[in-house]
């Protein structure tokens, strides 16, 4: 079935899903923090209309509500918190230097055919369209795992956390239409608190080893030194 | 049912009461009475569960089997005996000068936050609402890992924030994959309810689940510390507060276990093929002969005892693995076992670690000398958790052994190579601490080993005879799980 034959809600979701992942890998090759936050916030900003959209053409207002809750949080809350963070450290002119951006970037690719490959026995249980809204879901996971062993700041490990989440979001809203009410509640109470536990976080990180970064934090392992 | 909303309302009311409260002297005695009405309540609800069977609440949102209803007993108990542990304990470390009152509020507050979140785990038929429970008793604790503020606890929090909250992530995405496969035979209201989702097991697609099922033992496997996802396990228990690594050894890694459990009952249901239970084997053994491997290396004796910790989260696991009936009874009684003996260790450790001022374990000696009490406690309940007659966690490792012998034969080399190793691990280290000379001025300190007595008294009697009404409880609770009942 080529594209064409499918109908408007299809369509736009196979484009968000395209849009999404394609955000997931420009935060993987971004080096400078700002720019990181701001594509990272251009992500949300997709789950939000993609949300909407769903909410609009299949009649389920209560998906409103989450596109409202995905706006306040990762759109302005989460991003907010984190340049502010950025501009207070001062640390919006450094670029950090990423060892091997190919290999990264590359292996980025391969995770996106892996989870066509782990997610490929549900296609005959439905339409293609679930397939792809789930890998990609499932891709935009583990970059974002992918980001947070590339990246040594403790900023992006939040962007990349918090990119695992906007992928697990995105595969709710596709693939079921919304989790029901009370555990989407739950899940954007438990992100909300995650987001001001970690910006506590970064000042305790701050006061013990005067940086952010977090190849620093190494005291604790089973190696004798 | 009423006893069930009690059970949450309490320590709701706990979170609120203390956080706007703050700190004074006698908070940690009202901390005590927190949980104490919270364990009455509980027992409340195991009568009733006993007089009528499994209790589902009218709007369904709740579930009380006889699988979790003894695990909710087991919470609030050892919330209480770690509460009675905690109360002196914190008031000596404030004497040192390592926390302030801000702190502690923040320490009781969060303390019922913990347990809030694990009767939630416990008490909720929703499996979202499992899934943000459990998250939420990450959030709850990561605050409490980091109490001491040194650069060390700092590090050891934001490795088990990160790991638990990128490993539970795993285990949203196998709960929406779960409900993606329940809305295509039922109504989305109430997909995600476990007793709607357990009676149309045999219609859910076998493969999703499967695959939902990878993600839920990665995601909920973090927090169980199965290796090798147990990075954060060891650190986060040597750098916490003691009572947080009782109630985290205790508590959340047998809940863990249980969302496992709750998620591999279904697998079972719709697939033929026994995938779930090889993955749990496979991972159980792991975890088990690694942490026998490192008990041998260690030189805190708390990242110790996290790693015996890690060993018995592996032997559980293992054992729901094979399935079986007396695989599964084992398991069950091994979770109780366990986690009183661990919590009672370290409620002894704690103490110790204060009378020698440091929780290096070449610096700690002479034990018995200085403070018999402590001295003997560490020493019974080490023999304890090694898994000595007559104590029950060698009646448990006994039953999995004839379980694996039956099942397995060829994995029991295996299993006794590992048990071995990790006894030899734990001797070794606790040998010279229980026995060695006394270091000049060392003093006893102010303690309260009921917990222990307590504890390690109920372990020795689960281990001679276990009571009527609990062996009826863990052999419902087998044929729910394994589908067939032990002898």
């Amino acid at each position: 079935m080529s594209i064409e034959q499918t109908d408007f809600y299809t369509q736009a979701i196979l484009s968000m899903a395209a849009l999404i992942g394609l955000t997931s890998f420009l935060m993987l090759g971004q080096g400078r923090l700002l720019r990181l936050i701001f594509v990272f916030a251009l992500q949300g900003f997709l789950l939000t209309l993609t949300t909407a959209l769903a909410a609009y053409i299949l009649k389920n207002p209560h998906l409103y509500i989450s596109a409202v809750l995905t706006l306040m949080l990762k759109v302005i809350f989460i991003p907010w918190m984190l340049k502010r963070e950025v501009i207070q450290t001062n640390m919006h002119r450094d670029i950090e230097a990423l060892h091997n951006k190919t290999m990264v970037m590359l292996s980025g690719a391969c995770l996106m055919v892996f989870s066509y490959y782990v997610l490929h026995p549900i296609v005959h249980t439905t339409a293609p369209v679930m397939l792809n809204a789930l890998a990609v879901s499932l891709s935009v996971v583990l970059l974002g795992m992918l980001l947070m062993i590339s990246h040594r700041q403790a900023i992006a490990h939040v962007v990349g956390f918090m990119s695992i989440e906007n992928g697990l979001f995105f595969a709710a809203i596709i693939a079921t239409k919304g989790m029901p009410m009370v555990v989407e509640l739950g899940i954007a109470f438990d992100v909300l608190v995650a987001a001001v536990l970690f910006g506590i976080f970064f000042l305790h990180i701050r006061s013990s080893i005067d940086s952010l970064d977090v190849d620093l934090l190494n005291k604790l392992n089973e190696v004798d030194k | 049912m009423i006893a069930a909303y009690l059970v949450l309302f309490i320590p709701f009311a706990g979170i609120i009461f203390f956080a706007l409260a703050g700190h004074k002297a006698d908070t940690g005695k009202i901390n005590v009475r927190f949980n104490l009405i919270c364990l009455l309540a509980t027992i409340w609800l195991a009568v009733n569960v006993l007089n009528q069977g499994t209790i589902l609440s009218s709007d369904k949102a709740f579930l009380i089997d006889p699988f979790n209803v003894y695990l909710i007993v087991l919470t609030a108990f050892i919330g209480l005996t770690t509460a009675i542990f905690s109360s002196p304990y914190m008031a000596h470390e404030k004497e040192l000068g390592k926390l302030t009152d801000n702190r502690l509020r923040l320490y009781y507050s969060m303390y019922q936050g913990f347990m809030l979140a694990m009767y939630l785990v416990l008490t909720t038929n929703n499996m979202g609402v499992m899934w943000v429970a459990m998250e939420g008793a990450t959030l709850a604790t990561v605050m409490l890992v980091s109490l001491y503020r040194t650069p060390e606890s700092v590090e050891a929090a934001w490795k088990y924030f990160i790991l638990c909250g990128v490993g539970i992530a795993q285990a949203l995405f196998g709960t929406i994959l779960l409900y993606y496969a329940a809305v295509q035979i039922g109504d989305a209201e109430n997909s995600l309810l476990w007793s709607v989702l357990y009676e149309n097991a045999g219609k859910l697609n076998p493969e999703i689940l499967e695959i939902a099922f990878v993600f839920m033992l990665i995601g909920y496997g973090t927090k169980i510390g199965l290796v090798p996802l147990h990075n954060w396990l060891p650190d986060a228990h040597s750098e916490g507060p003691t009572p947080m690594s009782a109630v985290l050894s205790g508590l959340l890694l047998n809940d863990a276990l249980y969302a496992v459990v709750r998620n591999k009952m279904l697998v079972d249901g719709a697939s033929e093929s026994n995938v779930a239970g090889f993955l749990m084997m496979g991972f159980g053994m792991l975890s088990f002969l690694v942490a026998a491997f490192f008990l041998h290396r260690q030189k805190d004796i708390k990242r110790l005892f996290s790693y015996s910790s890690i060993e018995h989260m592996g032997i559980m696991t293992f054992a729901f693995g094979i399935g079986g009936a007396s695989a599964t009874f084992a398991a069950l009684l091994h979770m109780t076992v366990h986690s009183l003996t661990k919590s009672a260790i370290f409620v002894t450790v704690g103490h110790a670690a204060q009378v020698a001022g440091t929780q290096s374990m070449e610096k700690i000696r002479g034990m018995i000398r200085t403070q018999p009490s402590i001295g003997w406690g560490l020493l019974i309940g080490t023999i304890a958790i090694a898994g000595f007659p007559p104590f029950g966690v060698f009646t448990s490792e006994f039953l999995v052994l004839l379980a694996t012998m039956h099942s397995y034969p060829w994995l029991t080399p295996l299993l006794l190579l590992g048990i071995g190793i990790a006894f030899a691990g734990l001797f070794r280290h606790i040998q010279p601490i229980v026995y060695g000379e006394r270091p000049e001025g060392q003093l006893p300190v102010k303690a309260n080993l009921w917990p222990v007595i307590i504890h390690l008294g109920l372990v020795l009697w689960l281990g001679l005879a276990i009571p009527g009404f609990l062996a009826n409880w863990f052999s419902q609770a087998t044929s729910l799980i394994s589908g067939s009942a032990p002898l």
